[in-house]
């Protein structure tokens, strides 16, 4: 016994971490859009971080519970309902028989991930639970979730230690309005001085063409030295290719193998949810940080997993300190962090043990509180 | 610009990149570089994606960060020679060429100033070297079609092209693992399955192995077809005569 689909919605798939090892011979990589909230859904149910999840989009679909379950839904903010009352996202849900789970509108991003303690019980086809719509492989069928589907729970009845603590804060406010790091290249060299300062300081809006292949962006034209042809070759998660139009795009799960289209960057790994996240009118800032940067950054990421998964499963009556996400970093925490430092006095200090060094702008271990344009924060440094 | 080079790709992956055109000897270069990688088992690599003049190399920055990696490629770059491999591998794709399979050999004949029999001639007389394999799963990017079979596309595309499908478009020639859009010439067709995520060994293709086409009847045809669908079939896979002679 698992969930019936009562209606499928837009777009309903199920995803994991895509397949690894394939792409050499053509095969797509897919997997769950939003990296992150993938990882986050699974975490808070108690699963691995690599069971598959439903990913659904925009409009969402309707699902009845044919047995017990836990679920969470991290992402984009679809308005998740059980039996028409609404429920928090980032959170440890537990749901009965005949339950009915629902979407309303979008309130905002673009997907949202459910994960369900156990797992699904789907077959692993080269090495992954992930549909791949176009070549009819994976999930369900190789297709999307379609009113009157069953899928069964891979481990039934399974359920999270310390359920009542397992939810956390959404890792950032999905605001349309974004601002992604990138390292450049690998075919940078193909544009013009100009065309990297017009691609780093413009704002690109995303089109109405944005899927689980990629997302194309208009805005300023980004300048080559001469085409946008290469030599076909292999296109990494989160590339942006700019054909000669100037207009980017980037490149998601489902995106081709290899491609002959000039790179000019590619986004870290840890913006990408942001993207993830996008629909048509959303905007989108690129910033440049160089490679060293973007891997400490990827593995703070991981570790920040790991912390939260022990904070969760280890948990004794106290929560544990959380280190900060790297995503949370990027965008209101920066904001905080700054203030915090620049203005340490209006900072309300609640760690015996923090130490503020307003003076060489940075902050060492502590939780504090700070208002940031009328918005409260906690943070933990550690 | 001083080949090799390697080349930041994401904070993920990085690229080995050995030139910027397509040859043979280049992808030579790329295939031997892929087969060293794989072999040295390098913690942290754990996807190795081979194109016609570069490898996407993948890996887990928490094993392997891009210096630490890049130092080890330079040392595996100046181990490696790219001496001619050993003779390719070679394998024969049965096809029944034109009729209802192939809808458009007498219009590729006609383009060309041949007889029917000719194109089939001149398209089954190469061994064309895989170069990659991308655009769907499994689909082979073929090198080294004769000119004189060369066909312009299709004006308007078909919806569905079946898998399995022989074609031709410009001056390249391929074969569809799977039903695709398209506006290739259609000469023929295979009884082969190129793809199929069931098998052990999902894709029959790879990189670096050589396609050598061969006319079956429909009798011949239906044959293997039916051994296919038993899972009875095997492929002649056997070693290139025109690398010793090179």
């Amino acid at each position: 016994m698992g969930i019936r689909i009562l209606k499928g919605g837009l777009l309903t798939t199920i995803q994991d971490a895509g397949r690894r090892g394939f792409q050499r011979y053509g095969m797509a990589v897919s997997g769950s859009v939003d990296v992150h909230s993938y990882i986050y859904a699974n975490i808070l149910v108690g699963n691995e971080p690599t069971e598959a999840v439903l990913e659904v989009t925009l409009m969402g679909p309707s699902i009845e519970f044919t047995s017990p379950s836990v679920i969470a839904i991290t992402g984009g903010d679809l308005t998740p309902r059980i039996n028409g009352e609404p429920v928090r996202m980032y959170k440890a849900l537990r749901v009965s028989k005949g339950d009915v789970l629902s979407f309303g509108h979008i309130k905002s991003g673009c997907r949202a991930d459910i994960a369900f303690a156990g797992g699904l019980d789907i077959e692993e086809t080269m090495g992954s639970r992930s549909t791949y719509i176009k070549a009819g492989l994976g999930g369900h069928h190789g297709r999307n979730l379609q009113d009157g589907d069953e899928v069964a729970f891979r481990k039934e009845g399974a359920c999270p230690k310390n359920i009542e603590i397992r939810e956390m804060d959404p890792p950032i406010d999905w605001t349309g309005n974004y601002t992604v790091r990138v390292v450049l290249g690998p075919e940078e060299d193909r544009f013009t001085d100009a065309g990297i300062g017009t691609f780093l300081s413009s704002e690109y809006k995303v089109t109405n063409s944005f899927d689980r292949m990629g997302v194309r962006l208009e805005g300023d034209v980004i300048e080559h030295v001469n085409d946008a042809n290469v030599i076909s070759n292999g296109i990494p998660f989160g590339a942006i290719q700019v054909p000669d139009s100037g207009q980017p795009i980037i490149m998601l799960s489902d995106r081709q193998t290899v491609g002959g289209y000039t790179k000019i960057a590619t986004i870290i790994n840890v913006d990408m949810p942001m993207i993830a996240q996008c629909k048509a009118g959303d905007k989108v800032h690129f910033k440049s940080i160089n490679i060293y940067e973007a891997q400490e950054l990827f593995v703070k990421q991981k570790n920040y997993y790991r912390a939260l998964r022990d904070s969760f499963d280890n948990y004794v009556g106290k929560l544990g300190s959380i280190p900060e996400s790297p995503l949370i970093h990027n965008n209101a925490v920066e904001q905080t962090r700054e203030t915090v430092s620049q203005a340490a006095r209006s900072v309300q200090k609640t760690s015996v043990s923090a130490q503020t060094a307003a003076d060489n702008k940075t902050v060492q271990k502590g939780t504090f509180t700070a208002n940031v344009n009328g918005k409260e924060f906690t943070i933990t440094f550690n | 610009m001083a080949y090799p080079l390697i080349k930041v790709t994401g904070d993920t992956s990085l690229a080995v990149i050995f030139g910027d055109e397509i040859s043979n000897e280049m992808n030579e270069k790329v295939r031997s570089f892929d087969e060293a990688i794989t072999q040295a088992k390098i913690p942290g690599v754990y996807e190795t994606v081979p194109t016609y003049c570069q490898i996407t190399i993948h890996y887990a920055p928490e094993v392997i960060r891009y210096n630490g990696l890049r130092e080890r490629l330079e040392q595996l770059l100046q181990e490696t020679h790219h001496a001619a491999s050993e003779a390719a591998d070679v394998i024969e794709i049965p096809v029944l060429y034109g009729g209802e399979y192939g809808p458009d050999l007498d219009f590729v004949a006609k383009h060309n100033n041949l007889s029917r029999q000719e194109v089939i001639r001149i398209h089954c007389e190469p061994e064309y070297l895989i170069y990659m394999l991308g655009f769907t799963p499994g689909f082979p990017y073929l090198g080294g079609m004769d000119e004189r079979i060369a066909t312009p596309r299709l004006t308007s595309p078909r919806e569905k092209i079946p898998a399995g499908s022989v074609g031709i478009a410009g001056k390249q020639t391929g074969v569809y693992p799977m039903d695709t859009p398209g506006g290739w010439q259609l000469i023929g067709r295979t009884p082969l399955t190129l793809y199929d995520p069931r098998n052990e060994k999902p894709i029959l293709l790879d990189a670096g192995m050589h396609v050598k086409f061969v006319p079956v009847t429909q009798k011949e045809y239906d044959d293997i077809l039916d051994q296919v669908e038993d899972g009875v079939y095997v492929p002649k896979i056997y070693k290139s005569k025109a690398k010793e002679n090179a």
